[in-house]
């Protein structure tokens, strides 16, 4: 004991591991939102990965939050494709919030169908985004969607119910949406700290 | 000119053993009368155990026990054949099926697309193999030449009429397709090569021997022309597949089905030709056949997605009997148009372009699961969108805030906590097609916060009518 152990000799002989911040990309895929992009470690939604929307009710918000992207994608000339979503997508409105009809789709299919739909299209690497309505997602599922928005190089979105936020998640990024008061809850986010208060919807109401 | 031959020394037992998954097992061809069954051919394994072609199925059974037969089937045979210059029309518009188990090819004018020779025989060699069938192939200045040099050799190039004649001139009697008798009176005659025949006066030769013999030898040599009747691909694509076993499970049916869509393929890519619909033919010992009908959005011709969606569709299926033979038949062949990539994709990891997946998901979920989605010009909320628009119209402005969702049926609002937000917006419109509607929308928020788009139908008192949700 006693002798003198440099720092600089440990970590040469790789004794002791320092764990690095990993440089992230800054809004590769930002979602629209000044507020929210600047709250998330990336400037913006995690790019290739998936992204878990926990919502307070079906029609609590999320398009509101998802259009600005959808629109970018769209103008991109990218897809965009809804798998199983739980209303009508009535296009009048989404036209008018900026998104391009002709590179929307649509997939309709049983519930049991719905992961394995979203996770070809992820897979494929032919859309820029999947936003699907799995209607019951466990843990490995959403691992599988992971891995697929990852080889495929795709944006994704599972939209749940904020029943789901007390379970864990392999999602790059966890946003639970509020209805009253109308406040995004980012509950986690991968290579950054959740920041702690919650993000006011703008423009809503 | 210049001809290549492919022969195909074992096109019988190819024909058999490509359509089975088990390369290794024993495997011999029968042919002859009930009474007196011949073993046509033998495959490696089937040798290994000491059987031979000419052998009585007899003695072969006393030989060795357990090994497969299959009837020998010529017009199979024929029909593979058809299918071969099918594929080899794509490297040469004169194809010939003049000898059997022979593609005479003419290939000088395709050099300069598939070319040099050493390249395209290689390729030939390449997409033969691929496809399940042994071959033996030799190039000559002329077609008769290159068939009788098969005999001798594999993969002899020779590419002027010198070369052919000095190739030629080595060649033993009995092997260069002279009638039986002359070749025996020949080597009765201590004529032993073809060069010594053609050493002789040619006098002398026509006055010992028929016609046909002089006749043959200046084919050879290609002084006289020979007229080769050349292939025509047919409109439609027609291949059965016999199984000779029963097949009662959907994972035994999909090595076939690979081979079945192989070939479709290779006829496709000589014709130049795609696919839209085809029709798989599930034969049984006795009943109807099933059919499984395969229709696509686009012209497809990549074999491993037209075997992607051909599975997908056969997966679904319940099979009510097992099953004997597979049949793939398509009429409809639409010219090919290839997809248009950008050389410089912005996405380069895409594995799957847009119109595979598509097709992908309509195979396993159903023929209308995918949809596109337009506006149109509506006032009535229902009417306002549409599934897979024929026409496309131009965004319109939007008359005034509309809901995201839709519901599919409006429902019934309960009143209590419900907030008026705006004043009404009277919807009033459909007079003319019966859908009359007369509505009074209020943009409305319920007790938990939700925004909706809700109505009363004029005249009404009751409760509101959600519609859609302002999400």
């Amino acid at each position: 004991m006693g002798a003198v152990v440099s720092l600089d000799g440990l970590l040469d002989q790789r004794r002791v591991w320092k764990g690095r911040p990993q440089v992230q990309a800054q809004g590769l895929q930002p979602s629209g939102h000044a507020a929210l992009d600047r709250a998330l470690p990336g400037g913006g939604w995690p790019p290739a990965a998936l992204t878990e929307i926990l919502l307070a009710a079906q029609g609590c918000g999320e398009l509101h939050l998802l259009w600005p992207s959808l629109a970018r994608l769209t103008a991109n000339g990218e897809r965009v494709v809804l798998v199983a979503p739980p209303f009508i997508p009535y296009a009048p409105a989404w036209q008018a919030a900026g998104v391009d009809l002709q590179w929307l789709t649509l997939i309709e299919t049983a519930a049991d169908e719905v992961l394995w739909a979203a996770e070809q299209c992820l897979r494929s690497g032919s859309c820029g985004a999947v936003l699907c309505w799995p209607h019951k997602a466990d843990d490995r599922a959403l691992r599988r969607l992971q891995v697929a928005a990852e080889s495929g190089q795709t944006l994704a979105f599972a939209l749940r119910p904020l029943q789901a936020a007390v379970n864990p998640s392999p999602a790059a990024l966890r946003i639970a949406i509020d209805a009253q008061p109308a406040q995004w809850r980012v509950l986690k986010c991968r290579g950054g700290l959740a920041p702690s208060m919650p993000i006011a919807c703008a423009g809503r109401g | 000119m210049l001809w290549a031959c492919i022969l195909l020394p074992q096109l019988a037992l190819d024909a058999v053993q490509r359509g089975r998954a088990d390369p290794d097992t024993p495997l011999v061809l029968l042919s002859g009368p009930p009474q007196r069954r011949v073993l046509q051919a033998v495959n490696a394994a089937a040798a290994a155990l000491g059987l031979r072609a000419g052998q009585a199925l007899t003695s072969a059974q006393a030989l060795a026990g357990n090994f497969t037969c299959v009837d020998h089937d010529p017009a199979a045979i024929e029909a593979l054949e058809q299918l071969l210059a099918a594929w080899a029309y794509r490297f040469s518009s004169q194809v010939s099926l003049q000898y059997p188990r022979v593609l005479l090819l003419e290939v000088e004018s395709s050099l300069g697309l598939f070319g040099p020779w050493p390249a395209f025989e290689a390729r030939l060699r390449a997409e033969l193999n691929a496809l399940g069938f042994r071959q033996r192939i030799v190039l000559a200045s002329n077609p008769v030449a290159a068939r009788m040099l098969a005999n001798c050799h594999d993969g002899l190039a020779l590419d002027c009429p010198e070369q052919t004649r000095a190739a030629l001139e080595q060649m033993p009697i009995e092997r260069v397709g002279l009638p039986a008798e002359a070749a025996s009176a020949f080597s009765r005659m201590g004529l032993r090569r073809l060069g010594q025949v053609m050493a002789l006066p040619r006098e002398a030769l026509a006055r010992r021997f028929a016609a046909a013999v002089q006749l043959h030898l200046d084919r050879l040599l290609g002084l006289r022309p020979m007229a080769l009747s050349f292939y025509l691909p047919p409109d439609r694509f027609d291949l059965r597949l016999e199984l000779n076993f029963d097949v009662e499970s959907h994972q035994a049916l999909l090595f076939p089905l690979r081979r079945l869509i192989n070939d479709l393929t290779a006829f496709l890519a000589g014709r130049d030709s795609g696919v839209q619909r085809f029709t798989l033919h599930l034969e049984h010992a006795e009943g109807a056949d099933t059919c499984v009908a395969v229709g696509l959005l686009a012209v497809e011709r990549d074999p491993l997605m037209l075997f992607e969606l051909a599975r997908g569709r056969l997966e679904q299926l319940q099979l009510r009997a097992p099953v004997r033979n597979l049949r793939l038949q398509t009429e409809d062949l639409p010219a090919f148009v290839p997809q248009h990539r950008e050389l410089f994709d912005p996405r380069p990891q895409q594995n799957q372009p847009w119109e595979q997946l598509r097709e992908r998901l309509r195979a396993r979920l159903g023929d209308t699961a995918v949809h596109s989605l337009s506006a149109q010009a509506d006032h009535r909320p229902e009417c306002a969108w549409r599934l897979d628009p024929a026409v496309r119209l131009a965004p319109m402005a939007p008359a005034a805030l509309r809901p995201g969702w839709l519901l599919a049926e409006p429902q019934a609002l309960p009143g209590v906590g419900v907030q008026l937000l705006t004043g009404a917006e009277r919807i009033e419109s459909g007079w003319w097609d019966g859908g009359d509607v007369r509505r009074d929308y209020y943009r409305v928020q319920t007790p938990t916060g939700l925004y909706a788009w809700a109505y009363r139908n004029l005249g009404e008192e009751g409760p509101l009518w959600l519609q859609g949700w302002f999400a």
